[in-house]
């Protein structure tokens, strides 16, 4: 295998493994709060289809992107409503929250089917992106992409040095105890759940504006559900997260690898890498309790009643 | 308006009222703590101190009444502003977050006022060195023991500029050396200038630890004293009103040939927070009591899994009735075999929450008759029902009221009834008497020894070592695991059943214990 094919299969990882990192940074953050949104896909796609169209009717890529978000942080803002506000069931929520995003998503989008733009570019940095194998991997992306690194940094921070990361780690944990002590459960809930949302309607808006510029309907194809494998896969660590997102993202170009170098196996087959990964990685973390039971959030998915 | 007081009290409650749906949980409570004073408020399950204290930390608005904090009304928002005003509470359930570290944990208690980490761990370790309560602030606090986890949040209370420390029944997680250690930290404390309050029902505590006491029957003030010029019942009295018996000292007696034999029980926990038992020994002799003491946590559950046949176990020889091994029985075949067992939990595991006192009756009475050919006596088991609450005084409308209804006296009142009806020849009661009030507990004390006359081997797991030497003819502790020396209950005394909860079983006598050795 030349070292160019090598280069270009690394940056097409990932550039694919970028929806995937953003989103799931979204959800951890959120789950470490204690809220299970399964409405990821919903949330992707409702970003995915108001960002496009916003791009499209405005000519600029930027309101595309900001109304994408703001779509994302609604849609989360409507599961918080629901499953905070109302304490219902997250799974529940989140479910209804991704048929809602999809059907509402088709039916936004269903005029501009097909309909092109002009995508975001990617951005080559000079000199860095020369570095041979990781240089055009690492420095000739997009600016998303690059958005994406920061966000892992910042959010890896967060949890690893800011206080207000400890309060999420604590209302996750024993939102009882929390509430006890005076930290704003409901708040912090609410904050992570928006940054959930804003994160999944960047990612949306990076499907339809850059990786593939145009919208089509169900376009995120299944990749609200990898993220949320991909945080339990990287049991909640941030740093996990984005070996994951790229290991996913490898996964799924792997059939165009393969076949590049003559094999043939079936893309549907490799498709399910990633599904057969989390798995065996779940599998593996419940084999050991103490570690499953330190890593997990522990409330996650329990609705809080300040006065219970 | 000249008030004699030179210094206002440290805090003042006028007339504080909270009623919920249904209940008055306080009604018009005065209260005054000063300066540098250990205030005990002393009450049964219910009287209302959780409800009170809550309103003095901010986690409760009162309906009526009024606060005043140095003299001053106040009007306490928050957990947060009560701490701004130097009021710490320590939790009877701890706020404490397992999987984050002992600076961590006092970081998110403290807010903005934290500053960074390294610069509170010194800090935690000097508050902690100067009122001896040793503490890593480095250890996650799941590796931490109950007794060290209290001393987190009391910790967490102290590094910052504190006036009034309240504590919700502090002692019982402690074993009685940590007690001790507890209230020297709690007196240097008082003489800094602290005030605390002292929330309990142990009578013995109060008297040694605190300077005055207000006491709580019924959500309303019953009295205020002195503990120190009170005897113990003059406070009990206060605290259950004239109509309630107090326990007595109850005979202690001799067993016959022992019943359940346990021999070399070993067992690995599944749970891996739980605890694994390791080679554990003790008879329970037919007619007698044996009480097994230990701090929560120390195998007790592992324990009574083992014994009631939840839990299964590789060595079925380890477990005897007279009649053979029953390690490989189920539940329902011990109990068979003559086993009755009351369980820690009584909403759930003792009793159905949400199924009648009658249908919970039938529950493990099923084996007496209740059931015919597959089909369900409902007549008997009503008989049944009525029998148990005509005979144990449950206060409750009839058979048909859901367990959950019942206050947790009356219901433990009929769980350990209904089971005492089967006649059992093995008791086995775990915490028989935990959060209920003193007269049921007496109703309870009173039955089980009934039981024992009547020549039927009992098991009581307690954390209440007042109550295992009251009750026990004999006692022994658990500590992580493993089994202390079994002694007869004169023989013995609480520092010494204290030293076996902390593990130290040795043999190293006072020369008084070695002489009647």
């Amino acid at each position: 295998m030349d070292i160019d094919l090598l280069s270009n299969i690394l940056y097409a990882m990932v550039r694919t493994g970028t929806p995937l990192l953003l989103v799931a940074l979204g959800e951890l953050v959120c789950e470490k709060s204690g809220v299970l949104n399964l409405g990821q896909e919903g949330m992707l796609l409702m970003g995915a289809v108001v960002g496009f169209v916003a791009a499209l009717l405005s000519g600029s890529l930027i309101i595309g992107f900001l109304l994408a978000i703001l779509a994302g942080v609604s849609m989360s803002l409507l599961f918080g409503l629901i499953a905070l506000g109302f304490s219902a069931n997250q799974v529940a929520t989140g479910l209804a929250l991704t048929i809602f995003g999809t059907g509402l998503s088709a039916f936004i989008g269903s005029e501009f089917v097909g309909k092109p733009i002009d995508g975001l570019d990617p951005f080559a940095l000079p000199l860095l992106s020369e570095i041979p194998l990781i240089g055009k991997m690492l420095f000739a992306q997009d600016l998303v992409v690059y958005l994406s690194f920061a966000l892992f940094f910042a959010v890896y921070w967060f949890f690893r040095s800011s206080r207000a990361g400890l309060v999420v780690k604590a209302v996750g944990e024993n939102p009882h105890a929390a509430n006890a002590i005076g930290l704003p459960v409901m708040r912090t809930r609410y904050f992570a759940v928006m940054f959930g949302g804003a994160m999944a309607g960047l990612a949306g808006g990076y499907l339809s504006i850059a990786y593939t510029p145009l919208w089509a309907e169900n376009m995120s194809a299944g990749r609200g559900w990898i993220a949320l494998a991909l945080v339990v896969f990287a049991s909640w660590k941030v740093e996990r997260v984005l070996l994951g997102a790229w290991l996913f993202g490898l996964a799924s170009i792997l059939h165009l690898v393969f076949q590049g170098l003559g094999f043939s196996i079936s893309s549907n087959l490799l498709a399910t890498l990633p599904y057969a990964a989390t798995i065996l990685v779940l599998v593996l973390l419940s084999r050991n309790q103490v570690r499953a039971r330190l890593l997990a959030p522990i409330s996650l998915g329990k609705p809080f009643h300040a006065n219970s | 308006m000249a008030e004699p007081h030179i210094t206002p009290p440290r805090l003042t409650l006028r007339g504080i009222t909270k009623i919920y749906p249904g209940c008055v949980a306080n009604d018009a409570i005065d209260l005054n703590i000063e300066a540098a004073e250990i205030h005990a408020l002393l009450g049964e399950n219910g009287a209302g101190k959780s409800t009170l204290m809550k309103v003095i930390y901010g986690l409760v608005k009162p309906d009526h009444g009024e606060l005043l904090w140095d003299g001053l009304p106040i009007d306490v928002r928050d957990p947060a502003h009560a701490r701004k005003l130097g009021i710490g509470m320590v939790f009877q359930h701890f706020s404490l977050f397992e999987t984050l570290t002992v600076t961590e944990n006092i970081a998110l208690a403290l807010g903005e006022d934290a500053g960074d980490l390294p610069a509170l761990a010194e800090r935690i370790r000097e508050v902690s060195e100067k009122y001896g309560m040793a503490l890593n602030p480095d250890r996650e606090v799941h590796s931490l023991s109950v007794g060290e986890r209290q001393r987190v949040e009391i910790v967490r209370c102290l590094v910052q500029p504190i006036k009034l420390l309240i504590l919700d029944e502090p002692t019982s997680v402690l074993t009685p050396q940590e007690v001790g250690t507890l209230f020297v930290t709690l007196r240097q404390l008082a003489e800094e200038g602290c005030s605390i309050l002292f929330i309990s029902h142990k009578l013995n505590e109060v008297r040694a630890l605190c300077h005055r006491a207000t006491i709580l029957r019924s959500g309303r003030v019953s009295g205020e004293c002195i503990p120190t010029e009170e005897s113990s019942e003059s406070l009990a009295r206060m605290m259950v009103g004239d109509d309630t018996p107090i326990s007595t000292d109850y005979p202690k007696v001799q067993g016959r040939e022992p019943f359940l034999q346990v021999r070399g029980l070993t067992r690995l926990s599944e749970d891996p927070f739980g605890v694994d038992l390791q080679s554990i020994s003790f008879d329970v002799q037919a007619g007698e009591i044996l009480g097994i003491a230990g701090v929560a946590g120390n195998g007790q559950e592992e324990l009574l899994g083992a014994l009631s046949g939840e839990d299964e176990i590789e060595n079925h020889d380890a477990i005897h009735f007279p009649h053979g091994a029953v390690g490989q029985l189920s539940p329902r075949q011990r109990r068979a075999a003559g086993m009755a067992f009351v369980p820690e939990e009584r909403l759930g595991r003792g009793a159905v929450p949400d199924m009648s006192l009658k249908d919970n009756a039938l529950l493990t009475g099923f084996l007496t008759g209740l059931v015919k050919r597959g089909l369900i006596a409902h007549g008997k088991t009503r008989d049944f029902a009525e029998q148990i609450i005509e005979r144990y005084r449950v206060k409750t409308p009839g058979t048909e009221t859901h367990a959950a209804s019942l206050s947790g006296g009356n219901l433990q009142k009929f769980i350990i009834g209904r089971e005492i009806m089967q006649q059992p020849k093995l008791l086995i009661a775990a915490h028989p008497t935990w959060g209920v009030d003193i007269g049921a507990a007496t109703a309870i004390h009173k039955a089980l020894i009934e039981l024992r006359d009547q020549g039927a081997a009992i098991l009581v797991v307690s954390e209440d070592i007042d109550e295992l030497f009251q009750i026990s003819d004999r006692i022994g502790a658990l500590c992580h695991g493993r089994l202390s020396p079994i002694k007869a209950t004169p023989q013995t005394s609480i520092t010494e059943v204290g030293r076996w909860m902390a593990g130290d079983f040795g043999e190293s006598m006072t020369p008084a214990e070695t002489a009647s050795a």
